[in-house]
């Protein structure tokens, strides 16, 4: 079939369709239709993973005229790679456990909700499938819209604020990458493009100075989104106020948005600015990962610590890719899909409890584990997940992305970062002793049920991801090898030819030229082995 | 010649005098009058340069005039009938509810 | 029978799997029990079987590699799920499947009646499989599986009595604690690969590989970095100095947890570690010394604190700790293999002594039940006179006693002598290793004197527990007896196949069975080796007989403080008060930890949050909307809704501009 990206990307607006003649009081009716819709779609969704094929070339390309207006010229372009698979099944994987996740934490305009979760998954496959510039755009902002109404509407106390808040930043972010856009179209049409093709802008060759200012409007926009220190307080905001399961969509797949857009667009469109701003980046995601942490540890709102810790994790998928190198972004794109997996079992975690005692305090709490053991068992398993212990999912990318950027140039960066891993059992396993362990004395904790059937059921497909992308990552690995291999390709050189320059000065004494560096390695010291192993060239600048 | 001014010098009397009714005056209809006035002083100037340059476009944006008047007749009186239910009045001072 | 290696981590895992999600619902305790003991059991046997082959294999031969399935390859990373059989994990694994076994078995009378019966069966094996994977991995990222597994069951064992806050602090505590540990093993990790990855084009990190490239490393400079990071990782794992605080609090654990994963098998793991990669560590003079001074430096503190704790898990917590620093004193003098052998004999001799005093805690603890009375059941001032109570567990603790203080003839005497004799003898950090025997010896000396206290006011004199209930202690079940009796014999004869060529009575299999481990690290070693004169076989004996004197010195001290003059630990507490308080309160490093670390981290989150986040990134935000509105809320009246207004600013704004173009 190659109308599959197609067929499983507007199957939600069908579901729509449907659910628009159910009428709105048969809540249990809607919420089936849409759970239905979500799990045809991920079923539909499978035969994609199974029939990719491992190599760097795009697969099930669909590519059809669409709208041509004078010299705007944009097409119906979509096609996967080893990048954009993963998020796709991610995804479609998700959106079921956050339909079901609702089923009884939204009572009051089922329907609406429904048709926006669904709506959302459309804009979301749309954004992570379009290879036309355009078309990922409009998905961009079509995403945005059902989550600003779903926090806006289903959302805690503060909801207006937080929503308006979420709304504006994004918005701030995706108008510069609008004008960036443009400003990159005409610059495509100097150069004898016809269309926004996303493939034919990588080979364009921009000046440096034209590459800065696009590279940082398209940085700025991924970065709130991701979200970057220091743009990342729409967040805890967002996080707290949202249902449940908006939560849970916000962290495991729009998060994912701006290290995507990064690795999709940003970085191999503009390499050679990508990699001057590479310290920056690095720098932010650094210090976003230990603040964050220490953040978190002192927050007393149970989602707001997962929130924050959100940000940590989403430093470490940056610095990774920032790495530009295999391990480092496979690192990252295994940790964009561990991160949305184990924070948002986290946020459903959260969840439980909120609809059992409507508190998220963590004060409230405490020795839950007596009275909920299999919640309790649950819970523990998503916390080590979350920590990234080995054998579980969140290790693996956590360790590539590590291990990448401690090859790369960001050698110091990786240091500080790692730390981030000592932290990061501090503010989780604190949180849980205070909730799980010790006396079970608030006698409103005292009568409280464990889990039930469907909440189990949410919860068991994640906790076999967590332990089969922990123990077994290959075939996720492989499948995305060729691509990011490519990804790395087309940052390579470039930044060869920039950094090389500056490099070989201190490292060769005169009459030495054209030392030779392992291809694929530019940190390695040319002076060989008797250099002093911690000093970096570039940090020396 | 001298006709095309006599045309401009009307039509422009009647833009004023349409004009210092839509300031002056409270009464929605009247407003609603003087507005049209203004609309025909503009179509009487259509109309004379048209002939005057041997142009008929102007009269085909009189024709294009004429139609939105009626449209605007039509909607603006339907306004006015559902604005007098409610308040008793078709004084335009008492029509701020679009206020800040 | 090495191809069937991945059975032994597998069989413990099944137990896991099987009580873990079954458990609650079998409830039969003897099945429950059964089902765990036997897992291990069957690691053992298959370990036992390992180890026969590998005997009959020459020693050049007595390497293998096994890779199970591939696991995480991208770019020039490549880690599997190995395997790696050779001499050193063969020794380990039989320590830990055999010891596990009789800890197992032990278990299941110590448990009895608790409440999550079988949850503590599933964290036992799952310990013993990680704890099996930490010792066989055949690359560093298998080991850091095993490795921070055996922290997390750690950390669940701990916080196994989790309704007690002190036990899920502790818990907490011993993860974040090993967590400062697991970054310094990630960080040495990272290095070594990094620096043998990009000057070599050798991208490794298993362990094999890495000792073929090892020529290749300099000594010193990049492998100092990269060593004392893994160092870092030790004493997280094993407790040293700074990262020691730990373990003492780990006690809250049940005693059998004590006994297999904070003596016997977990915090030896740094040991281990060093170990296996000693034709690294050996490349660094300085790292070698940090290790011997910091784990010299460790035996003596912990040894200090060990004789003023009344708590006798406590003591025998600290004696782990100061044990632990022996071992790690004869890593960094070079004698891998008396560090490998006093790991051995320890795990025999303190995995007997924790389950020796759990069978005393038992018994204090039903008598006290009994008699309806809150007495501490761990204060060893509420024992005293148990031995005629309780004979197995007497005979069997005071052999192990004598075995740590190190009176010949017992195991303990063996390996403490080769690694006190080394501090002294070795060749590799000159003037230091007086100081070194120096401080290792007043260690045994400390060590004879609290372990013979301990034993003296627990089993001898007068019983000091409430009369009432006293008839109801009685000796622990066969259950629970017949694991004391199994290590009490290998606490006894364990040592005899590692006897100093000195006393040349047998030969020492012990050292030759490891001798192709280490023996490139000899080598490297001897490259940078001060030549001076050997030491004579006369000074050896000198030494060893100084060594005997000094136990029977610290031996005969808490004779007379605690048998002969009962009074004199009151008179001596009272002379020095200051000392004491400070002793007992472990010298307040956990409260300098607090102040130090664990505050300022708080005070600053709590800064960064409501400072930084709140008032400065959201005080930004708020404020240019807060502008925003503002203005808007200026001009807004503009807006009047009045249709006037609105013509004649019109009228106003066509007169201006046509002003404009008229006058311009």
């Amino acid at each position: 079939m190659s109308n599959l990206l197609s067929l499983t990307t507007f199957l939600p607006v069908l579901g729509v369709l449907l659910l628009l003649f159910i009428p709105k009081d048969s809540k249990g009716m809607l919420r089936n239709v849409a759970f239905a819709t979500t799990v045809v779609t991920f079923l539909v969704s499978l035969p994609i993973m199974f029939g990719f094929q491992s190599n760097a070339e795009f697969q099930f390309v669909e590519n059809v005229p669409w709208i041509a207006a004078g010299p705007f010229v944009m097409r119906y372009f979509v096609g996967i790679d080893g990048i954009s698979l993963w998020l796709v099944m991610l995804t479609t994987f998700i959106m079921p456990i956050a339909v079901l996740s609702t089923y009884t934490a939204v009572e009051e305009k089922v329907k609406e909700y429904m048709i926006l979760l669904l709506l959302l998954e459309t804009g979301m496959l749309g954004a992570f499938i379009s290879l036309d510039m355009f078309l990922f755009y409009i998905f961009w902002e079509v995403m945005l819209i059902p989550m600003y109404f779903m926090i806006g509407i289903w959302g805690g106390k503060n909801r207006i604020y937080a929503a308006v808040k979420f709304f504006i930043y994004t918005m701030v972010g995706s108008l510069l990458m609008l004008v960036a856009l443009i400003y990159l179209y005409f610059k495509g049409l100097e150069a004898g493009f016809t269309n926004f093709g996303l493939l034919q802008f990588f080979n364009l060759q921009l000046p440096m100075s034209a590459q800065v200012w696009l590279f940082l409007a398209f940085a700025l926009a991924f970065a709130i989104k991701v979200p970057m220190f220091p743009l990342h307080t729409w967040l805890p905001d967002a996080h707290t106020e949202a249902p449940t399961a908006g939560s849970v969509i916000l962290a495991a797949i729009l998060l994912k948005m701006g290290t995507y857009g990064y690795v999709r667009f940003a970085i191999p469109l503009f390499p050679e600015a990508a990699h001057t701003y590479a310290p920056l980046i690095a720098t932010l995601a650094v210090i976003g990962i230990i603040y964050a942490a220490l953040v978190a540890m002192v927050q007393e709102d149970v989602k707001k610590l997962v929130a924050y810790s959100s940000v940590a994790h989403l430093g470490f998928v940056m610095l990774g890719v920032f790495a530009f190198n295999v391990e480092g972004i496979t690192g990252g794109l295994l940790q964009m899909i561990n991160h949305g997996i184990s924070t948002g079992a986290l946020f459903l975690i959260v969840g439980f409890i909120y609809e059992r005692r409507h508190t998220r305090l963590i004060t409230d709490f405490g020795g839950l584990s007596k009275q909920m053991p299999v919640f309790a068992t649950i819970f523990m398993i998503v916390t080590f997940s979350s920590i990234g212990l080995p054998g579980t999912n969140g290790f693996v990318g956590e360790f590539l992305v590590l291990i990448g950027a401690f090859e790369s140039e960001l050698r110091w960066w990786t240091i500080i970062a790692t730390s981030g891993v000592i932290l990061s059992a501090v503010y989780m396993l604190w949180m849980f002793q205070r909730v799980m362990f010790g006396e079970l004395d608030n006698p409103k904790n005292q009568k409280l049920k464990d889990l039930n059937a469907r909440e189990i059921g949410i919860m068991v497909p994640l906790i076999v991801m967590i332990f089969v992308m922990g123990i077994y990552p290959k075939p996720f690995i492989d499948k995305m090898d060729p691509a990011v291999k490519k990804l790395v390709s087309q940052v390579r050189p470039a930044s060869m030819n920039v950094k090389k320059m500056p490099e070989a000065v201190p490292a060769s004494p005169a009459g030495h030229t054209g030392i030779e560096t392992p291809a694929g390695h530019p940190a390695a010291p040319a002076a060989g082995p008797h250099a002093a192993p911690a000093v970096n060239p570039h940090d020396a600048k | 010649m001298e006709n095309l001014n006599g045309y401009l010098i009307i039509s422009a009397i009647l833009f004023s005098i349409g004009t210092i009714g839509v300031l002056t005056r409270k009464n929605a209809i009247v407003i609603f009058m003087c507005v049209e006035m203004m609309l025909n002083a503009v179509n009487l100037t259509f109309v004379a340069l048209s002939r005057h340059l041997g142009n008929l476009d102007g009269q085909v944006f009189v024709f294009f005039v004429m139609t939105v008047a009626a449209a605007e007749a039509a909607v603006g009186l339907a306004l006015m009938i559902a604005f007098y239910n409610n308040k008793e009045s078709i004084d335009v001072d008492d029509i701020n509810l679009m206020k800040w | 029978m090495f191809d069937y290696v991945w059975l032994i981590p597998f069989f413990p895992l099944v137990g896991f799997l099987i009580n873990g999600f079954f458990g609650k619902k079998i409830k039969n305790e003897a099945v429950i029990g059964a089902i765990g003991t036997l897992a291990i059991f069957s690691s053992f046997i298959v370990s036992c079987l390992i180890l026969v082959e590998m005997i009959g294999l020459s020693p050049e031969k007595r390497v293998f590699e096994k890779v199970v399935f591939p696991w995480i390859h991208s770019g020039n990373f490549k880690a599997d799920m190995a395997f790696l059989l050779d001499p050193l994990s063969c020794i380990m694994i039989m320590v830990v499947t055999g010891v596990g076994s009789l800890i197992h078995l032990y278990s299941i009378g110590y448990m009895h009646g608790e409440e999550g019966f079988y949850r503590f069966f599933a964290y036992l094996n799952l310990f013993c499989m990680s704890m099996l994977l930490l010792v066989l991995g055949s690359n560093m990222l298998v080991m850091f599986i095993g490795w921070e597994g055996v922290g997390l069951c750690s950390y669940l064992l701990i916080g196994y009595y989790f309704h007690k806050k002190s036990a899920g602090d502790a818990a907490k505590k011993a993860f974040v604690m090993n967590r400062v540990g697991d970054f310094g093993f990630l960080i040495g990790l990272f290095t070594l690969y990094w620096w043998l990855g990009s000057n070599h084009n050798i991208w490794t990190i298993n362990f094999t590989e890495i000792k073929a490239a090892s020529h290749l490393l300099p000594y010193g400079g990049v492998v100092t970095v990269a060593t004392l990071c893994f160092f870092v990782g030790a004493t997280g794992k094993s407790a040293q100095i700074p990262l020691f605080t730990w373990l003492p609090d780990a006690m809250e654990g049940p005693t059998p947890v004590s006994a297999l994963i904070h003596a016997a098998t977990m915090v030896t793991a740094g040991v281990y570690m060093i170990g296996r990669m000693s034709f690294v560590f050996i490349k660094s003079p300085e790292t070698m010394m940090v290790v011997a001074c910091v784990g010299a430096a460790t035996a003596i503190f912990a040894a200090t604190i060990g004789t003023a704790q009344n708590d006798i898990k406590r003591v025998l917590a600290y004696s782990t700790v100061s044990q632990l620093g022996f071992m790690f004193l004869a890593m960094g003098v070079g004698a891998f293999t008396a560090g490998i052998f006093h790991l051995m004999t320890h795990a025999f001799f303190k995995a007997c002594l924790f389950l020796g005093s759990g069978s005393v805690i038992h018994a204090m603890h039903y008598a006290l039940h009994k008699g309806h009375l809150h007495d501490d059941a761990q204060d060893m001032r509420n024992m005293g006179g148990l031995k005629k109570a309780m004979p197995i567990t007497f005979l069997t603790f005071f052999v192990s006693t004598i075995a740590i203080a190190g009176i010949p003839g017992f195991s303990g005497f063996f390996s403490k002598d080769e690694i006190l004799w080394m501090a002294f003898a070795n060749p590799l950090h000159g003037n230091l290793n007086i100081l070194l025997w120096g401080t290792g010896a007043i260690a045994a000396c400390f060590t004879a004197f609290y372990m013979f206290r301990l034993v003296f006011m627990t089993f001898f004199g007068e019983c000091r527990i409430n009369s009432k209930v006293k008839d109801h202690l009685h000796e622990s079940p066969l259950v629970i007896t017949i694991p004391l009796m199994v290590l009490g014999f290998l606490a006894v004869f364990g040592g005899y196949i590692g006897m100093p060529k000195l006393l040349g009575m047998l030969p020492n299999y012990f050292e030759h069975w490891l001798e192709p481990v280490f023996e490139l690290a000899g080598e490297y070693g001897a490259t940078y080796a001060h030549h001076g004169a050997h030491p004579s076989h006369a000074v050896e004996w000198a030494l060893m007989g100084g060594s005997v004197v000094i136990a029977l010195i610290g031996i005969a001290i808490a004779f007379t403080m605690y048998v002969q003059n009962t009074a004199l630990p009151k008179k001596f507490t009272d002379t020095f008060p200051t000392l004491h308080r400070a002793v007992y309160n472990k010298w307040y490093i956990d409260e300098l930890y607090d102040y130090a670390f664990v505050n300022p981290c708080k005070a600053l989150g709590q800064f960064l949050w409501k400072g930084f986040d709140v008032l400065v990134i959201d005080g930004i935000v708020n404020g240019v909307a807060g502008v925003v509105m503002g203005c808007s809320g200026v001009f807004r009246y503009m807006q009047s809704g009045l249709i006037h207004n609105y013509a004649w600013s019109m009228a106003f704004g066509v007169v201006v501009m046509l002003g404009y173009y008229v006058f311009k």
